[in-house]
């Protein structure tokens, strides 16, 4: 039966270059309507606490480091940056619930299948051991400082061991929705966080740490932006036609500028970091704004990829008919 | 997990949810389970599955469904507006429309089988000379792998004892977490409210003996409620029935347990694409890719934290 239909025929593509429009076929919609629904989070919250989770998480990490390898004036800012990201993170996430008042269900149950009940476990955790670690920092050197460090000893490294966890999970909780974008690169994204994370807590002690300790943020600023960038080129190949949505639009300017701003990070860093404290604390910034950029950046290709039903479409139809010759391949 | 009262109790306070580990049952019954999700999900002693089967082929759009669905659950008005979309002034499912029916129309060639009218009268000459209308009352699907459900941080929504699922409202905070996890973007946020709505299957008609709303007020029965078994062995009967007719576009959609989601416990018969209707082609439950993916971050954390450890090997001072 041949049928057309009259209603939204998403089958004329957009712009976008020959081998594009070669690769897209022709589909039915319903008036265009989306398929899936875009997550109702608000970018500033949630795209912001997946910077500041990342931030605090690799911060902790790297502050214990530092503390272990006698480099106080690289631990202390690290601490409390983690302090105040992840209090801010708290704020956030309370503030984008629809019912604020009741955040407290989130512990009435734990459940291995939601990422976000993991997360909620895990920050239930990690909060106060990074709120102790930078408690200790502001306890000065007095009797109170005497006092306080088992405790503040403790949270350094309670929060070491589950930053790693606060500045990875994220990468579950958005894969796991049908949002294209961000299902389709599931296997890359918790790398892609991770490097994001890393590069943005080495870019906190850059910006803060004096040049005479700042030589694990250095590398940790290099081997995170690696990561990351490695990770996201890896993430587009696979997700194919998806990928377009990373570059256009406003995720495309913030990729983009997450892009040139962790090269500019990391150059920087390793040429001048060193040397220069103005130089050190310039890249630190960029590497900060790099991991910002890179998270609104994330976040806004996945509500791109849901709005627009052809990234729900064509994937599973590409699915189905890849289903279908090994089928045929196997009865042959 | 203990023991569930059984049928007839359609109170919410009863659900299965508030078990400490009632994430790890709903992760096997997601991983390992098929059929009957209730049993998975904790009710030991539960009545057959229940579910709707939507025959596309006899829907004439009067909407009696949307109005009964929002008579009996008292869902607010959301917006009376013409979308010049044929006669589609509802757009979809939303939090306040549980029932949502999509009208289609299509340029066909007369001479071919339409299975909802009298055949248009040729214009003459070859090619799409004629039309048809497509008509469907869309649903929440309830899932046998619900991912709404098993990325619900708080337990709100959850599995009834007729295998369906249902969101708790006392409990729900609005984290809106289920609302891009649902492959089919079915459930919603109701913003003035702050909660996520969908469907229930009228939990509470069914814990009283009696059908939903929606499947009660259809003239034709073009919306059939029943034992989910029951709908499936009709509906492959009405398939080949309509294929004996020259409906050769007739196909079920979501009826099989082996697709991505498990099957549907609202599957329907239609006589297009999917997508044409606004469905996605493909469904697969968002969770079933959550072992990689945990893994993967697993890994992820590991190499941070040896990436930090190489830093640190590494720096002389």
């Amino acid at each position: 039966m041949s049928v057309q239909s009259e209603n939204g025929r998403s089958a004329q593509p957009r712009g976008g270059g020959g081998r594009k429009r070669r690769r897209e076929q022709p589909f039915d919609s319903y008036y265009g309507h989306p398929i899936v629904r875009e997550a109702t989070w608000e970018s500033r919250d949630i795209a912001g606490y997946f910077f500041l989770g990342g931030l605090a998480g690799a911060s902790s990490v790297l502050a214990a480091g530092a503390q272990l390898t006698g480099r106080p004036a690289l631990a202390r800012p690290l601490k409390l940056g983690a302090g105040g990201a992840i209090h801010l993170s708290l704020v956030a996430l309370v503030h984008d619930l629809g019912r604020p008042a009741r955040f407290l269900n989130m512990l009435r149950v734990f459940k291995p299948t939601s990422p976000m009940s993991v997360g909620v476990w895990v920050l239930f955790a990690y909060a106060p051991a990074a709120t102790a670690a930078a408690l200790g920092e502001l306890a000065g050197t007095g009797e109170l400082a005497r006092r306080v460090r088992p405790l503040a000893s403790a949270g350094t490294a309670g929060a070491a061991l589950l930053g790693p966890a606060v500045a990875s999970y994220t990468a579950a909780l958005v894969a796991t929705t049908a949002t294209p974008a961000w299902h389709e690169g599931h296997r890359e994204m918790p790398f892609v966080f991770v490097g994001s994370a890393a590069s943005a807590a080495a870019g906190l002690g850059l910006l803060t740490a004096p040049v005479a300790q700042n030589g694990p943020a250095v590398r940790m600023a290099a081997l995170g932006a690696a990561g990351e960038l490695t990770a996201v080129k890896l993430l587009e190949r696979r997700i194919g036609m998806v990928a377009e949505t990373y570059h256009e639009g406003r995720a495309g300017k913030l990729m983009r500028t997450a892009e040139a701003l962790t090269v500019t990070g990391v150059v920087g860093a390793l040429a001048l970091g060193r040397r220069s404290r103005f130089a050190a604390a310039l890249s630190g910034a960029a590497l900060l704004a790099a991991s910002a950029c890179a998270r609104f950046g994330i976040f806004e290709a996945g509500l791109a990829s849901a709005r627009d039903p052809k990234y729900t479409v064509q994937p599973q139809r590409e699915r189905l008919a890849a289903a279908a010759r090994s089928d045929a391949k196997a009865q042959a | 997990m203990s023991a569930q009262p059984s049928a007839a109790n359609g109170a919410s306070a009863l659900a299965p949810s508030g078990g400490a580990c009632a994430g790890s049952d709903s992760l096997l019954g997601t991983l390992l389970e098929q059929g009957e999700p209730a049993g998975s999900s904790g009710w030991a002693d539960h009545p057959p599955r229940k579910g709707f089967f939507t025959d596309t082929s006899l829907c004439i759009g009067c909407k009696a469904c949307e109005v009964a669905c929002k008579e009996w659950n008292q869902l607010p008005e959301d917006g009376l507006k013409w979308t010049g979309h044929s006669h589609d002034n509802t757009g979809g499912l939303s939090a306040d429309s549980w029932r949502h029916v999509a009208f289609i129309e299509q340029r066909v060639a007369a001479a071919e089988h339409q299975p909802n009218f009298e055949r248009a009268p040729a214009a003459g000459g070859e090619g799409k000379d004629g039309f048809r209308w497509l008509m469907s009352s869309d649903v929440c699907k309830h899932c046998t792998h619900a991912a709404c459900l098993d990325v619900c941080p708080t337990g709100a929504l959850f599995r009834t004892e007729f295998g369906t699922v249902v969101v708790q409202q006392d409990i729900c905070n609005g984290c809106g977490y289920c609302v891009p996890a649902c492959p089919y973007g079915v459930i919603d946020k109701r913003e003035d409210d702050g909660r996520v709505f969908k469907c229930t299957l009228c939990y509470d008609r069914l814990g009283a003996g009696q059908e939903p709303a929606c499947a009660k007020a259809c003239p034709t029965d073009s919306i059939q409620f029943g034992e989910l078994d029951e709908l499936r062995e009709h509906a492959a009967g009405r398939v080949e029935q309509l294929h004996e007719r020259g409906v050769s576009e007739a196909r079920l959609y979501g009826e099989s347990p082996d697709d991505g989601v498990g099957g549907d416990g609202a599957f329907f018969l239609l006589l297009d694409e999917p997508e044409v209707y606004g469905l996605p082609p493909d469904p697969v439950a968002t969770t079933r890719a959550l072992p990689r993916t945990w893994r993967n971050v697993g890994i992820a954390a590991g190499a941070l934290v040896a990436g930090a450890v190489a830093s640190f090997a590494g720096a002389r001072r």
